[in-house]
């Protein structure tokens, strides 16, 4: 079970959305077939204060109910959080690191102390700003996620969260799709 | 895809909370009762939803704190209704009183409670000192590794505090399951209330043909046979919640018992743990028995009433037993897992297996599989006679010395 379970860590803000970004992506990962679990990190919880949520992804049932300590991945939504929070704690050689920033992936790379091979990119919150009108760069990441890991099927995530956007936002059906845009350009745009 | 177990089931990704909730809806009681408080707060948010949009025709009860949910439930079932409430740690403490009065008052009540640690200090996180705290007062109290599990056991909760006449929680661990989204399978609408039935008390006081008296003063006369009939009631809870899950199992194919034996038929050296610790037990000894090791796990899925002569028939052969307590009692001695488990033993007139008692997770301390993994390096030991068991309390993930 061990090795086919992916692990996946979360960073962000407070009211950035990390905590919908993992719930959105585990039910949209279960449709594609596959068990899941997502879960957040509760503290003190203000606006802007470092947050942190988590995923489990597996073919077999997952049992295991304990913190994710060595993520597969690990996706920063506020680049900010490099310098004050230890991002890439648990990261091993392979493990893999998305970050929403303008900055090139070798910058980056050098500023986490890990190798760029590591290192994804995409500028999420221009993509949010551009598609959804504000920055909010949970749904882009998303894309940027599945784009990554490389064995979803980012239809099957589009589909899901159309759905689950539409009975949230159905008087407001510019969100769905702008939502829907900023998956399908960070999964197009992100970089290593 | 993930197949359901039920043909007509629904595979959905749901949180504990969400579960409770649903499966609230779906029971419908005639009253719901309650107060928010973290992390229980989404069962009732929700559910309170259901009934101002109309979904439910259930009566919902705002009070102004725990004491009045459990009194406002306590009148309603009473009066005859099918009642229901939801709380935690310090709503649960200040229900206390109240939670004897619907046991004594033999009340079929059925509550949603999520495990969370109690203060001082202040702390919202996942153990079961609360639960654990209310053993002694004549409630049933069924736990839950997972969402699943939650789901399923408020189901069934229903019929059982109703055949038994004693109120039953329903417990999840605080945010560990309460908060995690995971995959559940409900089942429809129409299947749910069929199996849950309609609730006809015997007597009830809104039944003005037949007048009785209910909660009236029993003095030295009375009240040890009255104290007694609820101790027997608990015991002959067992067989219900037994047939309760039989009655499931054929209608929607999961299986339920007293407790879960995970690997232990042939173990040599186990762990007895409660709730969401126990699936990550599960990973170990899976690991453990790829290398050869004999470790099995005992999970209590119903604390009260407690499996004693069950267990000992699941335990004898096993060499070293360690129980894990989510709580810690202060009793200068051991925690109530631990007492529970050694009682039936020793009672049972065996010297063996060695059991040793730890404590865990207090206060949402994490527990992994490396932790576990330690316990059974030390059963291990003990199973090999290369050490003594400790006659003391032992803690996992804790600083002290």
């Amino acid at each position: 079970m061990a090795e086919k379970m992916i692990e996946v860590r979360w960073h962000g803000r407070g009211g950035q959305g990390a905590k919908t970004a993992a719930l959105l992506f585990a039910e949209a990962v279960l449709t594609t077939g596959k068990y899941i679990q997502a879960f957040p990190e509760y503290g003190p919880e203000r606006m802007g204060a470092p947050v942190r949520s988590f995923n489990r992804v597996s073919e077999e049932p997952i049992t295991i109910h304990s913190d994710i300590i060595n993520p597969e991945y690990v996706i920063i939504l506020d680049p900010s959080l490099i310098d004050s929070v230890p991002v890439t704690d648990g990261v091993d050689r392979v493990g893999k690191v998305i970050v929403n920033t303008s900055f090139s992936a070798l910058d980056v790379a050098q500023k986490l102390g890990i190798f760029a091979s590591q290192v994804y990119v995409v500028n999420a919150s221009k993509i949010a700003v551009e598609t959804i009108g504000s920055d909010i760069p949970n749904t882009p990441m998303l894309g940027a996620l599945v784009k990554v890991i490389g064995t979803l099927d980012i239809n099957g995530v589009l589909e899901d969260t159309k759905v689950k956007l539409t009975a949230k936002f159905r008087h407001k059906p510019e969100v769905i799709e702008g939502n829907l845009a900023s998956i399908k350009r960070a999964f197009d745009e992100v970089t290593n | 895809m993930i197949k359901t177990i039920y043909s007509k089931g629904k595979i959905v990704a749901k949180t504990g909370n969400e579960v409770m909730a649903e499966a609230m809806r779906q029971i419908e009681p005639d009253v719901v009762a309650a107060y928010p408080i973290t992390p229980a707060t989404e069962i009732v948010q929700i559910f309170s939803q259901f009934v101002a949009d109309g979904v439910v025709k259930s009566e919902y009860v705002a009070v102004e704190s725990e004491h009045s949910a459990m009194s406002a439930t306590i009148a309603a079932s009473a009066a005859g209704a099918r009642a229901m409430t939801g709380t935690s740690s310090q709503g649960l403490s200040l229900m206390w009183e109240m939670l004897y009065i619907a046991s004594g008052l033999r009340l079929p009540i059925v509550m949603a409670e999520v495990n969370r640690a109690l203060s001082a200090p202040v702390n919202i996180h996942g153990d079961q000192s609360d639960t654990m705290g209310a053993r002694d007062a004549g409630w049933i109290q069924i736990y839950s590794e997972n969402s699943q599990e939650a789901y399923d056991n408020m189901i069934q909760a229903v019929k059982i505090a109703e055949k038994a006449k004693l109120p039953a929680l329903v417990t999840t661990d605080g945010f560990i399951i309460s908060h995690c989204m995971e995959v559940v399978e409900t089942y429809p609408d129409a299947d749910v209330k069929v199996f849950v039935g309609e609730y006809k008390p015997d007597r009830y006081l809104l039944d003005i043909k037949k007048p009785y008296t209910l909660g009236a003063i029993d003095l030295q006369d009375y009240y040890f046979e009255h104290r007694y009939q609820i101790a027997k009631a608990m015991i002959d809870a067992k067989s219900i919640i037994l047939d309760v899950a039989r009655d499931f199992e054929k209608t929607f194919g999961r299986e339920y018992d007293l407790y879960e034996k995970y690997m232990l038929d042939d173990a040599e050296i186990a762990i007895v743990v409660i709730g969401s610790a126990a699936g990550t037990t599960k990973v170990v000894v899976k690991e453990l028995r790829e290398k050869g090791i004999k470790a099995g796990l005992l999970k209590i899925r119903v604390y009260r009433p407690f499996p004693s002569q069950q267990i000992v028939e699941d335990l004898k052969h096993v060499k070293a037993v360690a129980v894990l307590d989510r709580a810690d009692s202060c009793s200068g001695a051991f925690n109530p897992v631990y007492s529970d488990v050694a009682a039936s033993l020793y009672s049972a007139g065996l010297t063996s297996p060695k059991i040793i008692n730890y404590v865990y997770g207090l206060g949402g301390r994490e527990i992994n599989t490396e932790h576990i993994s330690g316990v059974y390096e030390k059963l291990k030991r003990i199973a090999s006679g290369i050490e003594k068991p400790s006659n003391q309390v032992e803690y996992i993930n804790a600083r002290i010395k």
